[in-house]
């Protein structure tokens, strides 16, 4: 019976090619500008590490007290701690060391100089972090490991280096025991890192604001940067002015300028660290009541706003055009549909009953859906591939067209132009057959 | 032409007619705040920061191995450095003049403060963004001064960049100024920067000066700048540099040698990602470049939605016109001119488009609201929802030109046919 729908329905969509292929493009414009869009959206609210980041947490614990905050109280934001920490506090929780695995890190943008002659010293991006950062967030080594906890200690001079930078200093290779001078001090190379450059450096997004376009090609000890002076490059933010100049006084400050992240492996474990963080705060800060948050990295990377607002618009009115797309073709099927009453009153009187109607005309708007949806898909690859003329260089990266896409786009092509025919087919089946027959 | 048989005939095709009103109204509604965005972004895109931009490029560059700069003496010993620098750039026969910023409008890279009326305010009075710069600072930017003076070479003090910031004499934007002091006449009043107790006199006022960024969180403080007469001192340092007019390219070029030639242990990048020397042109661009997309993305959406709605009104009444085709004979036989048809279909559109967009309007107010609820999104002014109802109205009449005329040359002898 489908085989005849189907004859039936390719018959009709020839007799009016015109309003065939109107229809087809309505449908194609409308799902190629939402799943453009969608796929944008979907880049980056994607989970960037969906294997545990509902392990990973984010604490809060408020150093500056209630006289900081601001006049602005309809801030949502409002009287929630600093989204970073100091000094003192970052250190104070990594001696404490309550969760399964922790890091304090800065963000660093040193100098490197490279040993081949004739080349020019070269800045790089990373991090100074604490030996746990690297099975926190599960970097994949090519060469090598990270360094020990006992490194962290006695502050050796120590770096993983990302394949990146391995090419770059070293010309690739097994560069493990090999030495790397920054900012003029010699650091013996650890580790090298294997595939890993997630575009959201969603360990610290507070310092590198979520989308990053650098890599981040260095890490070093935390506590051996800070003796070696290096400062940080990410944000500074006080409460009150250092009371003592240079990177010594930021040290001594209340300032907030260092990332935390910690894994905790349940949620038992979350709530007593919760309270632990609670505890830690009152003995610290005792002329306030402990303020403090603990949240989990998706609940954090939404805290942050991390999802550019623009591309949540952009998908709300690409929807928009998604819909009209829907009424209008809604109103063309309604037009085609009727306009063949006649046939629609002899199929009637010969014995069709409404559900083979349904059955006749549901089809016909299902192939005018795949026909729109494979048009579609070709548009929307094109408009994957433009995204970069439009949206910064650092989110259009991550729009890529894949199989979910492929197949999504198809069946909302098809799925929305059914939905466009409901009305037009209910129309089609009431159609009087005895009316029609006599006005012929 | 009467109305009632219009509206008489539209009630015989209810459906068809509620869903391209339907489609009007919701066209309407996105179109008024997609063009509502554009219009937006583009102002923003255009604004003036307030210095002469053509003709200027920006040098980032660090030195290698250099000492910290904290302590006095190699504080001395950076600002020797810059100071060679600043030397190096000025003898490059096509630089005009040359600065040394801690960054500039539009950088993305700032430094911002409360600015109070009274020592150790509670809330400050203004938020505003610093720009630390030596005495050709303002003449290498172009600014223009409103009030007061510039700054010499005799009120430039050098300083640790995280030492701290306590200076005597600053030059604030007018806005700035209004803010501070409403009544007028700022240059000669004190303010005081952040928590310090020390007053800062106003020396100066400048026209207009944007801050170092053109992200959202600084959408509250624009155009609030200081400035102060400081050379930072640094491992890393900017400079402003004008070229003489035309020959920026050489400029930028020549500074690059100039600068590896005083002292090669530095990084000044020149890969494609990160380039070290900027020009302006290239720093304002890529500060708009998610407003420019913004707009060109509404723009296609607004193109497509419009291209959809014009054609769907085609489709529509090329249907009705087939439909009617007898009784349009019939009309024409009994003495109406083409011209009638013509304006019958013409009016009936309008009456359709019309509704659409009575309730196209209040979609589009109350989807500006949401937008302004969750979005943070400005309230949109009337005059677009005018403008989107004008679009829309011609769009409907547009579409349906081709389809009435071809009613219009709907023979009378049709009228005598049996189908």
């Amino acid at each position: 019976m489908f085989h005849y729908y189907l004859d039936l329905a390719l018959r009709s969509l020839k007799r009016s090619p015109g309003l065939t292929v109107l229809m087809i493009l309505t449908i194609a414009f409308g799902v190629a500008a939402s799943m453009t869009t969608w796929s944008v959206f979907r880049a980056v609210s994607g989970d960037p590490i969906p294997w545990k980041s509902s392990k990973l947490y984010v604490p809060q614990i408020d150093m500056w007290g209630p006289s900081a905050r601001g006049t602005n109280t309809s801030d949502p934001h409002w009287g929630d701690p600093p989204d970073a920490m100091d000094y003192g506090d970052a250190i104070a929780l990594m001696r404490d060391h309550r969760a399964t695995l922790q890091s304090a890190m800065y963000m660093i943008s040193p100098a490197v100089v490279p040993t081949r002659p004739g080349t020019h010293p070269i800045n790089v991006s990373g991090h100074a972090v604490f030996s746990e950062f690297f099975p926190m967030v599960d970097v994949p080594f090519q060469y090598g490991s990270g360094w020990s906890a006992a490194d962290d200690e006695r502050r050796a001079e120590v770096a993983v280096i990302s394949g990146n930078l391995n090419d770059k200093v070293f010309g690739g290779g097994n560069s493990v025991g090999r030495t790397i001078n920054v900012e003029g001090r010699d650091y013996r190379v650890v580790g090298v890192i294997g595939k890993w450059n997630p575009q959201l450096k969603f360990y610290d997004v507070v310092n590198t604001g979520g989308f990053y376009v650098d890599q981040e090609d260095l890490f070093l000890p935390f506590n051996t940067a800070i003796a070696a002076n290096m400062r940080n490059d990410g944000n500074t933010n006080c409460n009150e002015s250092p009371k003592q100049p240079g990177f010594v006084g930021l040290q001594q400050s209340s300032c907030v300028w260092i990332a935390y992240m910690a894994q905790l492996d349940d949620a038992a474990a979350a709530d007593r660290y919760k309270s632990y963080l609670t505890g830690f705060t009152r003995t610290r800060y005792p002329q306030w009541a402990p303020n403090v948050r603990l949240h989990d990295l998706p609940d954090w990377l939404d805290y942050e706003h991390v999802v550019p607002r623009d591309t949540k618009v952009s998908l709300l009115v690409a929807l928009g055009l998604l819909l009209v797309c829907l009424v209008n073709t809604a109103g063309l099927l309604l037009a085609k549909f009727l306009r063949r009453s006649g046939e629609i009153g002899v199929r009637r009187a010969l014995g069709a009953s409404r559900m083979a109607i349904y059955a006749q005309f549901l089809t016909e708007a299902g192939v005018v859906g795949l026909a729109g949806g494979v048009f579609g898909l070709l548009l929307t690859g094109l408009g994957v591939a433009s995204v970069g003329v439009v949206l910064p260089k650092e989110i259009a990266d991550l729009a890529r067209v894949d199989v979910t896409l492929l197949f999504t786009t198809l069946l909302v092509a098809v799925v929305a132009s059914l939905l466009a025919a409901l009305y037009p087919t209910f129309r089609a089946s009431r159609v009087q057959p005895a009316w029609q027959l006599k006005s012929n | 032409m009467t109305l009632p048989p219009i509206l008489a005939a539209l009630r015989k095709h209810k459906a068809g007619v509620v869903l391209i009103a339907l489609q009007i109204a919701l066209t309407l509604a996105i179109v008024c705040n997609a063009i509502f965005i554009i219009g937006q972004r583009i102002q923003r895109i255009q604004r003036p920061t307030g210095m002469n931009e053509g003709n200027l490029f920006l040098i980032t560059q660090m030195w290698v191995g250099a000492p910290t700069g904290d302590d006095q003496a190699s504080g001395d010993k950076m600002d020797s450095l810059l100071r060679t620098d600043l030397a190096a750039l000025r003898n490059v026969p096509d630089v005009e003049s040359v600065t040394a910023m801690n960054s500039i409008p539009l950088l993305n890279s700032s430094w911002t403060n409360g600015v109070s009326l009274k020592p150790k305010q509670q809330h400050s009075t203004a938020h505003a963004a610093f720009y630390f710069g030596d005495e050709n600072m303002l003449k290498t930017m172009g600014v223009q001064l409103a009030a007061g003076r510039a700054f010499t070479a005799a009120d430039v003090q050098h300083r640790s960049f995280r030492a701290e910031d306590k200076p005597p004499i600053i030059i604030v934007s007018q806005a700035l100024a209004d803010k501070l002091f409403p009544g007028g006449n700022a240059v000669g009043k004190s303010v005081y920067i952040a928590d310090n107790t020390e007053p800062s006199t106003i020396i100066g006022v400048v026209k207009r000066l944007q801050v170092s960024s053109a992200d959202t969180w600084t959408n509250d403080f624009t155009w609030n700048t200081v400035l102060e007469p400081v050379r930072l001192n640094s491992n890393f340092s900017r400079y402003l540099v004008r070229a003489k007019p035309g020959r920026l390219q050489a400029a930028m070029k020549e500074s690059r040698a100039a600068l590896f030639a005083a002292n090669p242990m530095r990084v000044i990048d020149d890969s494609a990602e990160h380039n070290s020397i900027r020009s302006f042109a290239d720093i304002r661009a890529k500060a708009y470049r998610a407003d420019r997309g913004m707009a060109i993305l509404m723009s296609v959406i607004c193109v497509i939605l419009l291209a959809v709605t014009g054609a769907g009104i085609v489709g529509l009444t090329s249907f009705w016109v087939g439909q009617r085709h007898k009784q349009i004979g019939v009309r024409r036989a009994l003495g109406a001119r083409k011209i009638d048809i013509l304006r019958y279909f013409q009016t009936e559109n309008l009456l359709i488009a019309g509704g659409g967009a009575v309730a196209g309007i209040i979609l589009a107010i109350g989807l500006n609201l949401w937008l302004m609820q969750r979005y943070e999104m400005d309230r949109m002014p009337v005059l677009y929802v005018l403008a989107g109802v004008a679009v829309v109205l011609a769009l409907g009449q547009a579409a349906v030109f081709a389809p009435a005329r071809r009613a219009a040359n709907v023979p009378p002898v049709v009228a005598t046919r049996t189908v």
